[in-house]
């Protein structure tokens, strides 16, 4: 057991995935964790390095990752809004890499040191073009460990940049942990990939390996070359990945489900705000309400086969999320009619206390004429 | 001895050719500058990286033949940094325009300047923004037109050795494409040195500079490189004011020295944190 904050358990968690590279610039509430990477990885011969700005933070990350590393940056709000132009070159080149947004209070500067949820739709539309968006996300200090390293496995498996959503309170927060092993996913070697293209659904090789591989921004097809014939090319690597994301669905997507079984009212929840919900589920089924909790770790790709099957079963979804309801419009899109759909939103910079999202929850369920005893 | 003309062909990435550039533009002389460089050096091309930005010279990445990475606008050098951390052994080359390094990119060429890393920039400096049509930029020199500056630039332009030795690069040169003969040696001795060494490559575009001057074509400009600039060596040696004094932009190697360069500093640093950097 080790009392632990949320933003060193996101450094440990990457440590213990393999990561050996780390660019970053200082901002609040995601600091913490650029000065554990300071001390972690030169005793581990990793590279840390403070970079100029988010912009090169995250270019030196995937710069990194080119020269073979398993490389990380951590951020906030506004350097998360200087990032998107290279997550899209991220994804466009296929590179695997983990960038950590901790969610602060928004728009522009906004509440440096307060929590909120308002980066949900950056981490999957804020870069232009289309790109798929894998956004993971944690409720407490041990699933932000965990979440990070899993964060290391996905873009190694899809080679593309994965997001992890914290937030200011999480990412200060302290809780008693056990941390559990992690092991690293295995790259393969250069050899083994030998005769394949460079992109697509090839496996990564880095430079310095054999290869003379072109990297770019620009349309290319699986030889990397660009070409303005590439846009085919660009769809058929967006849609196959997309294929394959559905295809896995089950697997990428981690969650806890609590007391759903027989719920009439679900609350989805995600990241810190899934915690003053389970309270509230709680505070709810005393008082005979069949409330039920989704905590969803997995943001991105929206769940849509575990939304609906829930969808079928109960009466009411209310999402409540620190913004003006973001998560709640893909939420509705998935649904589609299912059941009612009820967005519960604040910006403000404070917490939902449980009786907050109690109360909006007895209110669905009155306005529908009547409560549901369990 | 490295020059262009000589055949370059196995450090040239043939099935790119031929290039985007215009009819007339210096960058094919830099990049064949680059290509005789390599060729002399020596070096693996399976362990060199060619890094660019976006613009005209950041297409140079494509032409050779080694590993390649055309990144986005200005933040070439930032992916360049984290590619040379993570391996050190690469020989890592930076082709970068004059806005692409010193307008959008320039917070990236100052701090890696200032950190010494072993990265060679070679900044293709035509004075405008080709790719776009002909765009002033911070190279543009007072008083010269360009689409966005139709009555004449009211701006000072940045002079980059300047820039680049306050900045803290070790190795600072500029030449010309009418020098061919001496560009690429300066451009082998910069990929030698290690530390950040930057040279300036003064080229011509007749396509928007030049016709936007009535600076002529190519021939003529190349004459104008000729007759603009002076070998350091023919100056005094009075700092700074030296390029006052004649009217002229000094060619030549303006600073070489030998300093501690970023990955061995950083190789120090994980040996005293009990680490192996690049083990």
């Amino acid at each position: 057991m080790r009392l632990i904050q949320g933003n060193e358990a996101v450094a440990l968690g990457a440590a213990a995935a393999g990561c050996d590279f780390y660019a970053g610039y200082p901002i609040t509430p995601a600091t913490e964790i650029m000065e554990q990477m300071a001390r972690i990885l030169p005793a581990r011969g990793g590279v840390f390095i403070q970079m100029e700005d988010e912009l090169s933070a995250v270019a030196a990350a995937i710069g990194a990752a080119w020269g073979g590393a398993r490389a990380m940056t951590a951020t906030s709000g506004p350097g998360f809004s200087l990032m998107q132009e290279h997550i899209g070159y991220a994804a466009m080149t296929q590179t695997p890499c983990v960038i950590v947004d901790s969610q602060r209070g928004g728009p522009s500067t906004g509440l440096p040191t307060l929590p909120a949820q308002g980066e949900v739709m950056q981490a999957r539309f804020g870069s232009h073009g289309d790109r798929v968006a894998i956004t993971l996300t944690a409720s407490s200090v041990l699933s932000a460990y965990e979440v990070t390293a899993r964060a290391f496995a996905l873009s190694e498996t899809y080679r593309q940049p994965v997001i992890v959503l914290l937030d200011a309170v999480l990412s200060h927060m302290r809780e008693n942990v056990d941390l559990p092993e992690i092991t690293p996913v295995p790259r393969e070697t250069a050899a083994s990939a030998q005769d394949r293209q460079p992109f697509g659904d090839n496996p990564f090789v880095p430079f310095g390996e054999g290869r003379r591989t072109v990297v770019t921004g620009l349309a290319h097809d699986e030889s990397g070359l660009p070409k303005t014939a590439g846009g085919k090319a660009v769809e058929r690597m967006l849609r196959s990945l997309e294929e394959r994301l559905r295809h896995d669905a089950r697997e990428i997507t981690h969650f806890q489900a609590y007391r759903l079984e027989d719920a009439s009212v679900a609350l989805l929840a995600y990241g810190i705000t899934a915690r003053a919900a389970h309270e509230a589920v709680d505070a709810l089924r005393q008082e005979g309400v069949a409330a039920g909790l989704l905590d969803l770790q997995t943001l991105w790709p929206f769940p849509d086969y575990l939304v609906q099957e829930i969808a079928e079963r109960v009466d009411t979804i209310l999402v409540p999320e620190l913004n003006l309801g973001q998560y709640v419009i893909a939420v509705q899109a998935a649904v589609q009619g299912r059941c009612r759909v009820v967005p519960l939103g604040r910006a403000d910079g404070d917490l939902f206390t449980p009786e907050e999202i109690a109360a909006a929850a007895r209110e669905v369920q009155d306005a529908k004429g009547g409560i549901v005893h369990a | 001895m490295p020059s262009v003309g000589q055949d370059l062909g196995a450090y040239l990435r043939q099935e790119m050719m031929p290039t985007v550039w215009c009819p007339g533009c210096g960058h094919g002389i830099i990049a064949q500058g680059i290509a005789a460089a390599l060729k002399e050096v020596g070096t693996d091309l399976d362990q060199v990286v060619v890094v660019g930005g976006i613009g005209c010279s950041g297409r140079t990445p494509f032409y050779m033949n080694t590993g390649a990475m055309h990144t986005t606008h200005g933040r070439a050098l930032a992916f360049a940094t984290g590619l040379k951390m993570a391996r050190p052994q690469l020989t890592v080359i930076v082709a970068m325009g004059d806005g692409d390094a010193l307008a959008i990119g320039g917070n990236h060429f100052i701090h890696a300047a200032r950190r010494n890393i072993d990265l060679t920039v070679v900044l293709y400096n035509n004075s405008i923004y080709g790719m776009t049509g002909g765009q002033s930029a911070p190279t543009t020199p007072q008083g010269s037109h360009s689409t966005t500056t139709p009555l004449g630039s009211i701006e000072p332009n940045f002079d980059a050795p300047t820039l680049a030795i306050a900045a803290g690069a070790t190795f600072v040169a500029r030449s010309t494409t009418f020098d061919f003969q001496e560009m690429p040696k300066l451009i082998a001795r910069a990929i030698r040195h290690p530390g950040f060494s930057m040279v300036e490559v003064l080229s011509q575009c007749p396509t928007y500079f030049g016709r936007l001057n009535r600076l002529g074509e190519a021939p003529e400009m190349l004459f104008l490189e000729r007759d603009q600039t002076i070998p350091l060596h023919d100056l005094p040696p009075v700092e700074i004011t030296r390029e006052v004094l004649v009217g002229k932009r000094p060619i030549g190697v303006f600073r070489e020295e030998a300093m501690p360069e970023y990955t061995q500093r950083y190789r120090e640093l994980c040996a005293a944190a009990g680490g192996v950097y690049d083990a």
